[in-house]
């Protein structure tokens, strides 16, 4: 018996989440919400944290712990960063995993990853 | 077991550890972040030695082709010297100032011998080094040809220390030494695919990397449509006008849009160069993406190019920052 395939390889490895960063910081960057988190000079390294974020909602090889997460969004959260926006980046991950026709089952999957970072990244 | 080098040193590393570990493992700390070869942050230039393919992944085609890589990722099979990508580690070659052209009123064409052996691609960036130590950096527009030839484009600003004292030299002392930096720089033409259609926008003399990529696509047969849009606050930053309208006459791919922003002029589209690219292009998927020149306007491009369906993959930004001092 093969053990159960992860979420990442299910969903297509790294080619997926390359379509999924496109897709999903073109998202974030329209959203008035939220996009004041979001603006960089260097949007390249931007495009780079928001792949590290969907490699680890999609369940892809990382290496972030919680400490990490807390200190990495310390100052988003000064800058008053709550609930109502990690609320809405929920809301752009699962737009973008329906943009791409993944299925529902597996949008759930990632969510519920992403879901357990909140607290860390909020600093609670 | 290869060797790594990095800023002098040579170190050990076996199969199984990456650049980064090996470095680490020494106690020499680069930028690094996630470990896992998505954040970037340890980013390393090869400056001698192969790469492995997948030490590049998601890089740039052009940041593939300048020797970059992620050193946490990187697991060498033979001997490899790394750098930071900004490191000043400076190679300067011998050079000498031989000519000058007027171009607009206060930009002109500087040629440049390079007295010594130079590997670069049109678009590419280097910096000039007056015998005193003043540094300042420039474009290089003409595509290599073996005779070590450089052109570039020159704004003359008011007070500008280089600029003033390269457009007085040249008609003193024709052969005035200089000394150029190695070519740097990540915005340059590569052919694949020949198809992609091809979108520069420069402000002022950000035309001049645009200028060596344009004919660069174009000396390899770049198939895809090719648009220029050159914008400057009034006529006189914009130069090369009659060579571009007659190129777009003869190549039917190139497409030329000169504008200015503050008064209008006959012949020439009226208003900011950002809004009269998102005016004729509200779709750019699939393009590949030139921005060159003033860089709030680079910036803002940048943005409104990825939003308007462009890769940041394929967008290449070369902001001009004017030296303070």
């Amino acid at each position: 018996m093969t053990a159960a395939k992860s979420l990442y390889d299910r969903i297509g490895g790294d080619a997926a989440v390359n379509a999924a960063v496109d897709v999903f910081y073109r998202k974030v960057l329209k959203d008035k919400r939220i996009n004041r988190f979001f603006e960089s000079v260097d949007m390249d390294k931007q495009a780079a944290k928001q792949k590290a974020f969907l490699t680890l909602a999609l369940g892809g090889p990382n290496n972030y712990s919680g400490q990490d997460m807390r200190k990495g969004h310390a100052q988003l959260v000064k800058n008053g960063l709550n609930d109502s926006h990690f609320d809405a980046v929920m809301e752009n991950l699962a737009a973008t995993l329906k943009e791409l026709n993944v299925p529902d089952g597996l949008i759930a999957e990632a969510a519920a990853i992403a879901e357990s970072t909140r607290n860390d990244v909020l600093g609670r | 077991m290869p060797l790594i080098k990095y800023q002098g040193n040579s170190y050990q590393c076996d199969e199984q550890t990456s650049v980064l570990d090996c470095l680490a493992r020494h106690g020499v700390t680069v930028p690094s972040s996630c470990r896992s070869g998505v954040c970037q942050s340890c980013l390393l230039q090869a400056t001698k030695g192969a790469v492995p393919a997948a030490a590049q992944k998601d890089l740039r085609p052009t940041a593939v082709a300048n020797g970059y890589l992620l050193a946490c990722v990187c697991y060498p099979k033979e001997d490899l010297d790394v750098a930071l990508p900004s490191a000043d580690e400076q190679r300067w070659l011998n050079a000498r100032l031989i000519a000058s052209e007027q171009l607009s009123t206060d930009i002109f064409k500087l040629s440049v011998l390079c007295e010594e052996p130079i590997h670069y691609r049109a678009g590419q960036f280097v910096s000039l080094a007056r015998e005193d130590g003043l540094v300042r950096t420039y474009s290089i527009t003409n595509l290599p040809d073996g005779s070590g030839l450089l052109n570039f484009h020159v704004r003359h600003l008011p007070n500008g220390k280089m600029s003033g004292w390269l457009r007085e030299i040249v008609d003193i002392n024709r052969g005035e030494k200089i000394r150029i930096s190695s070519p740097r720089g990540n915005c340059f033409y590569l052919p694949e695919p020949s198809t992609q259609p091809l979108l520069l926008a420069a402000t002022g003399c950000g035309l001049a990397p645009l200028w060596g990529i344009l004919h660069d696509a174009l000396a390899q047969n770049h198939h895809g449509p090719i648009f220029l849009y050159h914008g400057s606050y009034s006529r006189d930053g914009l130069y090369y006008v009659d060579e571009l309208r007659q190129l777009a006459r003869d190549q039917p791919n190139f497409h030329y849009m000169p504008s200015t922003s503050h008064t209008a002029i006959d012949g020439f589209a009226h208003g900011l160069i950002n809004q009269l690219v998102a005016t004729d292009h509200n779709d750019l998927t699939g393009f590949r993406v030139y921005l060159c020149g003033n860089p709030d306007m680079v910036n803002t491009m940048k943005r409104e190019a990825y939003l308007a369906g462009a890769k940041l993959q394929d967008i290449y930004a070369d902001p001009f920052v004017i030296a303070k001092i």
